[in-house]
């Protein structure tokens, strides 16, 4: 009687089991055959028009004639500025949260906030790029206003992941330094940051690739969608890749939708190489840090 | 035998909760003194109050004196980092810097503290690893990460990482704990060799290793210090109940 109650029992449950990972599977399928769906439509379209031309010829009114020499020095011009933005002072921030700033409750506050931040639209920041760096501080459509715009708008990721990678480095190493009679600064330097330092680089590298594919911002501050030239420095008007997919998406010519898909296939291959070296980076350090 | 560390009156907290309550004592050079007590009777907290290394702590604070020789360590004139220069400290779990090789582990201080361009690493490097015993097992892989050592070994390495500083007291917090009874060996033989240039104060929750490789002994009890005194006497005739209660394993 025993028995068969549990054997009854048992066999309910290997039945939820499974529900369970069909389930599961089901929403992996899902999900994946979506993006394959999606990438396959992108290729079809976007593969033929992939010429040594598109990438050295300027925005045109023929589509066959057409470009993205603009787009990808611009988005090149703008990911640098912004690295060179948010990097810095990201990664200063975090250390001051993480190590200097203590428990205090402003920095309660501001570490809340910042992680608030990370969820705010991208249009909003865009509206705050218009205001203060395009009007305020006149910056106009320039590459620095598109830079600092897309360094606002991912410095809370910078911020958050850094804190992260600093947070995960064992108290014991850092009491390890003070014991031998280093300063705070010391500590941080030598035996906290190269700790991090893979966790912090995995960080940006995600971050800059959310940037680069950004597009909201960049209307609001008016990057313009029709360029004939390099930009020459960073206060040039500019135009970047997601940008010039828009344009062209907005166009009614069938053929411009097939160049705008070739493009976005170069921007996909751009956050497929970042997204990779940001993997590699992190399995190289964590099997480093076995050893 | 001189004494080389004095304590005087010392209270500490973390935050409002005290943990330690007026403690006075001596620390004597060239010998090991065993600081013992249940878990959370302030042991750890009253080693690492002598190097400041309780103040590292957010919210932590102290009150009283410790002098060496007959100079306090909390004068507000004093650097604290100056002071655990001279007091080094091995903690429970051997942490060796992860990404340093054995060399550079060895030589941390310095290069930490921005001086390694003014001293002879190579020769730093192996007399403190001669010290630690360990020179023989490391001098062929000195290159090879810190981490890649044993438990026993890593900790040694850390003993090792104290000494090349030249400090003048090495504090030990329970350093065989994370360790096998053949590496927890090795160690308390260093420790007997080291008695002979320092002044050694070890933590432990093994009272057969206090009995074996200590001069002095403390009985820490709920922060407060129930007993000091010689070893053999503290092990064979205590003067206390609680200290009797505690060694023949009535509790703790």
């Amino acid at each position: 009687m025993n028995a068969n109650l549990s054997a009854g029992q048992s066999s309910t449950r290997k039945v939820k089991d499974r529900l369970f990972q069909a389930l599961c599977i089901g929403a992996i399928i899902f999900s994946l055959g979506a993006l394959a769906g999606l990438l396959l439509d992108v290729v079809i379209s976007g593969l033929p028009s992939l010429s040594w031309h598109f990438f050295t010829n300027f925005a045109s009114r023929f589509p066959e004639k057409a470009g993205i020499k603009a787009a990808i020095y611009g988005t090149l011009w703008m990911m640098s500025l912004t690295a060179s933005f948010c990097i810095p002072i990201g990664i200063a921030t975090a250390i001051y949260l993480e190590e200097y700033a203590g428990d205090s409750r402003l920095a309660r506050i501001i570490k809340l906030n910042i992680a608030n931040l990370a969820g705010v639209p991208s249009i909003v920041y865009g509206f705050l790029g218009l205001a203060i760096f395009v009007r305020m501080l006149q910056f106009d459509r320039s590459v620095l206003s598109g830079a600092l715009t897309m360094a606002l708008l991912v410095m809370p990721i910078v911020i958050v992941s850094a804190q992260e990678a600093i947070r995960a480095v064992p108290l014991s190493l850092r009491e390890g330094s003070y014991a031998l009679g280093a300063t705070r600064w010391q500590t941080t330097r030598r035996v906290v940051l190269p700790a991090a330092v893979s966790g912090i680089a995995t960080g940006v590298i995600l971050a800059l690739s959310r940037a680069i594919g950004e597009t909201a911002p960049l209307i609001m501050i008016g990057a313009l969608t029709f360029i004939a030239f390099v930009p020459d420095g960073p206060m040039a008007p500019f135009t970047a890749l997601p940008i010039q997919i828009f344009n062209w998406i907005s166009r009614p010519q069938a053929g411009f939708h097939d160049i705008a898909a070739a493009a976005v296939l170069v921007l996909l291959l751009f956050i497929f190489i970042m997204n990779a070296a940001a993997s590699i980076l992190r399995h190289r350090y964590d099997r480093r840090w076995q050893d | 035998m001189t004494a080389r560390v004095k304590i005087d009156d010392l209270c500490a907290w973390f935050g409002d909760q005290q943990v330690l309550y007026d403690i006075s004592t001596s620390i004597k050079d060239r010998a090991v003194t065993a600081i013992i007590g249940p878990s959370g009777c302030g042991k750890s907290t009253f080693i690492r109050c002598l190097n400041r290394m309780h103040e590292t702590i957010p919210n932590a604070h102290r009150t009283g004196q410790v002098l060496i020789d007959n100079a306090d360590i909390y004068d507000h004139t004093v650097d604290p980092v100056t002071i655990r220069q001279r007091i080094g400290m091995v903690f429970q779990k051997p942490n060796p810097f992860p990404r340093m090789s054995i060399y550079d582990n060895v030589v941390a201080g310095f290069r930490l503290n921005g001086t390694a361009r003014r001293v002879n690493l190579d020769q730093i490097v192996e007399e403190s690893l001669r010290q630690a015993a360990l020179w023989e097992q490391v001098k062929d892989r000195l290159k090879e990460p810190g981490a890649s050592l044993s438990g026993g070994q890593q900790q040694r390495l850390c003993i090792a990482r104290a000494l090349a500083i030249k400090p003048e007291v090495l504090l030990m917090d329970e350093p065989c704990s994370a360790l096998d009874p053949a590496a927890t060996h090795r160690i308390e033989d260093l420790i007997h060799k080291l008695k002979k240039n320092y002044a050694i104060v070890v933590v432990t929750h093994n009272m057969q290793q206090a009995a074996r490789i200590s001069g002095d002994t403390g009985f820490f009890l709920d922060g407060t210090l129930v007993e000091f005194g010689r070893t053999k006497g503290i092990f064979t005739n205590p003067k206390d109940k609680r200290t009797e209660d505690y060694i023949t394993g009535r509790f703790g």
